[in-house]
């Protein structure tokens, strides 16, 4: 186990440089750079230009550069982004992460969870217009042009029934004469929603344990009560009205992408649902006699669960190119959003950090995923 | 040709020329194939949009030289100056209105099917060209030649593919044609690599290759000749996935105005959005039709990928 895993950190590090690399030369390669787009009035001389391109470092040849900003990199220094200069990459990325990670990591629980129960269903009673009717409803979402699909749920709930904000991140008008900045309410948010999660979870697990009769109201428990510890936290909480405020921007976008990695989740375990219940074992569970829940759900569900896996964890890196997306329709401003404004004015170590981050969080999920597999099938192992 | 009877021979084989039984034996697997991908009415509703969308496009030329009035209804130049504002909603001459430069919609949708099946066409040619080469020879010669290329196959699936599109956007002209090819590159080199060769793997070990190699076949005789047509059924699937996705990112690139095609479903949007008539909802016109076309198109071959899939993978047919 540990060499496998000393192997794996060799290769991560060995691809991510080859990653930062390829990367680098790529956005080198773009014509022109952020001097041209900072000194694009005629009154400044071409002097000023040169001046302010070797202040920038733009100056030297690509594979100095390259060289030294890895050197950086390595030292935990990213850098201070050009367009908003001199504010530091890191910072930039500590602001928007979070709040591109919170949106996909709800809206991906979410839907995995549901997409994975219905999925199981549907593969369980195969045929019939039910399944016709829902692969192709959920084929048309998971296919669904997304900035379409992101415009009708504004349509829908923002403007005919002005349910939910149709974007940004916050009403200003609430914040005029709040004492903190936004990002610390949303911390704390995530974070309080975090430990809530995880006494849910911790509850759901202890109470599969205890007898069957119980379990029904044990559960519920363990879901109700930390909920209502956490709506009552909020309500006390001075900053109630502001982490509001936040949330109900937070719909809209969350719902959006709920539907549409929910269609994708159903597909994907229908299919691998059916492929596992061709195997042997499925034949010999039924063959002891046990009954077909437990065959479903204990036998085939923990095996067809493996391309969800992959698929929840990929969700992940695939943050950023959805971000870019759904960032854009809802004015979300997260870390797509900033990727895709620095990109188009070639802020280079703005664009680099964020695909550096993304691309560590790839190999990471990479890692956790293969990691996870041993778990959910026993058949797998490292040596 | 005729058979032809040996003299001496008292059993009488028919001589049949090679490629004929080849056109034979194919013909016979295709029709069982056929009947199988017939039975999911999945497969066929999907196939039958895509052949909607075919005839959709084919008319556009036929209708522009019978009934259109070039100066008025050209999908890029076209101007109606008999309507006083634009965009205008839809009526008997422009069955979907007009666009707020005063082009027919309906003109553009059709002129733009043509090219969104192009693009998919040949990203998915691209793709399966790569993915199927380079799966089989990494899958046949493994060692170092296999360690490379998986890893190259990682790297290439570990970019993400949104925000390297947008940076290519900068480096260069992506029209129709680049675009296609970049796409069927990255995916050919990344994901569909991947699982070509895991199934390259299982048919290398079959008897039949180890026969061409005992008849001395060289090894890309055996590669092109017995390895790639057993690879190409899980080929033709990932074509279709890859078609449905080259459609969604050019629709998606197109939105964000980083391309530089002349006319596309995406950039019919992009011309709604530049102009502010985006969260207009009373101007419909302007972004329905397009969105439905892409979401329809790229369903219909999701749908006809997922029903091939159940013919390509004994495991999800029904007996």
């Amino acid at each position: 186990m540990w060499r496998f895993l000393g192997q794996r950190f060799l290769q991560m590090v060995i691809t991510l440089f080859l990653f930062q690399a390829a990367t680098y030369f790529l956005i080198d390669a773009q014509p022109g750079d952020i001097a041209d787009l900072l000194t694009l009035d005629p009154n400044i001389p071409p002097s000023e230009r040169q001046r302010l391109r070797a202040e920038l470092g733009l100056d030297r040849p690509p594979v100095e550069r390259f060289f030294k900003y890895i050197g950086n990199f390595y030292q935990g220094d990213m850098g201070v982004s050009f367009q908003e200069y001199p504010k530091k990459v890191i910072d930039i990325i500590e602001e928007r992460l979070p709040r591109t990670l919170v949106l996909f990591l709800s809206a991906n629980l979410v839907s995995f969870w549901v997409g994975f129960v219905t999925g199981k269903i549907l593969a369980w009673r195969r045929g019939g217009w039910v399944e016709y009717a829902s692969t192709i409803t959920g084929v048309i979402l998971y296919t669904v042009f997304l900035p379409w699909f992101g415009l009708m749920m504004i349509w829908l709930f923002a403007v005919t029934i002005d349910l939910f904000p149709a974007g940004k991140f916050l009403s200003p008008i609430n914040w005029l004469t709040a004492p903190v900045n936004a990002n610390y309410i949303f911390i704390r948010m995530t974070i309080s929603t975090f430990i809530a999660l995880i006494v849910i979870f911790i509850g759901t697990v202890l109470s599969n344990r205890i007898e069957s009769r119980y379990r029904f109201g044990a559960r519920l428990v363990s879901f109700i009560v930390p909920l209502a510890g956490l709506l009552y936290y909020w309500q006390t909480s001075e900053f109630g009205a502001l982490a509001w405020d936040i949330t109900s921007h937070l719909v809209l976008p969350v719902l959006t992408l709920t539907l549409y990695a929910y269609a994708g989740t159903m597909l994907i375990t229908r299919t691998s649902m059916l492929e596992t219940l061709r195997e042997d074992f499925i034949f010999t569970a039924r063959a002891k006699g046990l009954p077909e829940k437990v065959v479903r759900d204990k036998h085939a569900a923990r095996t067809a669960l493996l391309p969800v896996w992959t698929g929840l964890i990929f969700s992940l890196p695939a943050a950023l190119s959805g971000g870019i997306i759904t960032e854009t329709i809802f004015s979300w401003p997260g870390i797509g959003l900033a990727y895709l404004q620095a990109a188009v004015v070639e802020d280079i170590p703005v664009v680099m950090g964020i695909l550096t981050i993304i691309g560590i969080l790839t190999l990471v999920s990479h890692l956790i995923a293969d990691i996870g597999y041993a778990f959910l099938d026993p058949r797998i192992r490292y040596n | 040709m005729t058979a032809t009877t040996p003299p001496d021979a008292t059993i009488t084989i028919p001589e049949v020329p090679l490629w004929r039984a080849r056109l034979q034996m194919g013909l016979s697997s295709l029709r069982s194939s056929w009947a199988m991908f017939a039975e999911n009415p999945i497969g066929i509703i999907g196939l039958a949009v895509i052949i909607f969308y075919g005839l959709f496009a084919a008319a556009h030329p036929v209708l522009m030289s019978t009934v259109w009035d070039r100066k008025v209804y050209d999908p890029v130049n076209g101007f109606d100056i008999e309507i006083a504002f634009h965009p205008s909603s839809p009526s008997l001459r422009h069955p979907l209105g007009t666009d707020v430069l005063g082009r027919d919609v309906l003109s553009q949708l059709m002129f733009s099917t043509r090219y969104e099946f192009a693009l998919g066409m040949l990203a998915a040619l691209a793709t399966s060209i790569v993915a199927t080469t380079i799966g089989a020879v990494s899958a046949y010669y493994g060692g170092v030649i296999d360690l490379l290329l998986m890893r190259l196959a990682d790297l290439v699936y570990m970019m993400p593919l949104l925000p390297i599109l947008i940076v290519l956007g900068a480096l260069m002209d992506i029209g129709m044609i680049e675009l296609a090819i970049v796409l069927g590159l990255l995916f050919g080199f990344g994901g569909t690599a991947i699982v070509v060769k895991s199934q390259a793997l299982s048919v290398k070990v079959k008897p039949f290759i180890e026969a061409a190699r005992i008849a001395g076949g060289s090894d890309f005789h055996i590669i092109f000749k017995h390895l790639v047509p057993n690879l190409l059924p899980i080929s033709l699937l990932y074509m279709m996935f890859t078609v449905n996705t080259a459609i969604a990112y050019e629709a998606i690139l197109s939105f964000f105005g980083l391309t530089t095609i002349t006319m596309s479903w995406g950039l019919m949007i992009n011309v709604t959005q530049v102009f502010g008539y985006l969260l207009r909802f009373d101007t419909w016109w302007l972004l329905f039709p397009a969105s439905i076309a892409i979401t329809t198109l790229c369903a219909a071959f999701y749908l006809v990928g997922r029903a091939l899939d159940e013919v390509v993978n004994p495991r999800l047919r029904r007996r």
